[in-house]
């Protein structure tokens, strides 16, 4: 048979990268990152990187050259609150924008959905969570914790076994990303080398600046249809800076937390003040709102003594 | 003899993408997807097998088939069918059922009559295995 006939009836001679990028649907997706996602430049590059290499594979495909499925498992390492959950949602979304996942949907799981209680619980459960994670994303979180190297006996082997055999097997119908602290991933990969061969891209997340913080603490607040006032926008920087030095701090989740406590701390001084208030009244933090926060006294009253 | 019950089984048996095809509707239309498979086909044989418990909430065909070809491995000489059940009603409520798997040699029907009071005649439908 010649060269010719195998390929199919209308290759195109060339393809245009630029105007894939474009109607695919990817570059929406990757402006959306950037606009949503404060900070986070290196996780940003690789997931360009990665929807470059993606596209490129697809163009290749259409032009009939050779190609093979890459493996798209992930592990997403970095500390509390670094947008882990959020950004693998997008990867859903961008994996199934470039056909890579059918439906591009996120299933995500702790080791509890996984592990069973007794014997013979554990195969069950892990493949039911396979089963809906199928044509998707199956975000595990905290995945060291399915390894405990101090219980042989733990079921959280047998239910690493099934997940291993399914990425391998099944890799057109599912990508699975894996999410944890940083250290303890390193651990966890260490003592189960399978996974990590199977893992072709690590992506750590960076922690944020206080500057990023502060820009996170606005969008949050914008979103919301809050604002600060000079003052209490100089107060939340001196805010973050303290709480950062504090036990627990968990980056964009403490802000939001941080947050929640003002609007409460707002609430009561609107309503303790007695006065007829507007719009502009009751959609303000001020400096009073953030500086009565126990962080400005150095912690939870437990937490000075211990330390 | 070719048993025919469910949907689809006047055609010939589907192949897995059709199979594939099938599913992917069912689970357009949320409906959940079990799998039960026996060595007896008799029509009035309600109680197949279950294959593990109906699957909820699944988005894509290919956990169907995981399971599928599960089921064919450890039961590769019986009849094995996919059900639908659709809950809109607020109970689950068989929408679709058709086989996807038959024995090599299907088994044979036989029928006894039998003389009760008078001459008034009862009949009964056993499976014969091959």
């Amino acid at each position: 048979m010649s060269e010719a006939a195998v390929l199919p009836a209308e290759t195109p001679e060339k393809i245009n990268l630029a105007e894939d990028f474009e109607t695919s649907g990817v570059a929406a997706i990757l402006r959306e990152l950037d606009e949503e996602l404060i900070g986070l430049a290196p996780v940003k590059q690789r997931i360009r990187e990665t929807a470059a290499l993606l596209l490129v594979d697809r163009a290749r495909k259409k032009l009939g050259l050779a190609h093979d499925t890459p493996t798209l498992h992930m592990s997403f390492t970095g500390n509390p609150g670094v947008g882990k959950t959020t950004v693998a949602l997008k990867m859903a979304g961008l994996l199934h924008r470039l056909g890579y996942i059918r439906k591009g949907h996120l299933v995500s799981v702790t080791r509890d959905d996984l592990v069973g209680q007794y014997i013979g619980h554990t195969a069950p459960k892990t493949r039911e969570v396979l089963k809906k994670a199928m044509g998707g994303v199956l975000f595990i979180d905290e995945a060291y914790y399915l390894y405990k190297p101090d219980n042989e006996r733990d079921y959280g082997q047998e239910a690493i076994e099934i997940l291993l055999q399914v990425m391998e097997n099944h890799r057109d119908d599912l990508v699975v990303i894996l999410a944890g602290y940083a250290d303890r991933m390193d651990q966890f990969f260490a003592s189960n080398p399978g996974f990590r061969s199977r893992i072709a891209h690590h992506i750590e997340f960076p922690d944020y600046t206080d500057a990023e913080l502060l820009r996170i603490a606005e969008s949050m607040l914008k979103h919301n249809e809050y604002s600060f006032d000079p003052g209490g926008q100089e107060a939340m920087r001196a805010y973050i800076a303290a709480r950062r030095a504090l036990p627990h701090f968990a980056n964009a989740r403490s802000i939001r937390n941080a947050l929640d406590r003002a609007r409460l701390r707002q609430a009561n001084r609107l309503f303790e003040a007695g006065a007829p208030v507007d719009a502009q009244a009751l959609s303000t933090l001020t400096r009073a709102d953030i500086e009565a926060s126990r962080v400005f006294a150095g912690g939870l009253a437990h937490e000075r003594q211990a330390g | 003899m070719r048993i025919t019950q469910g949907c689809f089984s006047f055609l010939p048996d589907l192949d897995d993408e059709q199979i594939r095809a099938q599913v992917e509707y069912c689970l357009r239309n949320d409906w959940a997807i079990g799998i039960e498979y026996t060595d007896d086909p008799h029509p009035r044989n309600t109680y197949w097998n279950m294959w593990g418990n109906p699957m909820f909430d699944l988005k894509d065909a290919a956990g169907v088939m995981m399971e599928l070809d599960a089921c064919r491995k450890a039961n590769p000489d019986d009849y094995i069918k996919l059900i639908a059940f659709d809950s809109t009603r607020g109970f689950e409520t068989v929408r679709t059922a058709f086989l996807v798997q038959r024995p090599k040699v299907e088994p044979r029907f036989s029928m006894t009559r039998t003389d009760v009071r008078g001459r008034s005649m009862t009949y009964t439908l056993s499976t014969v295995q091959p």
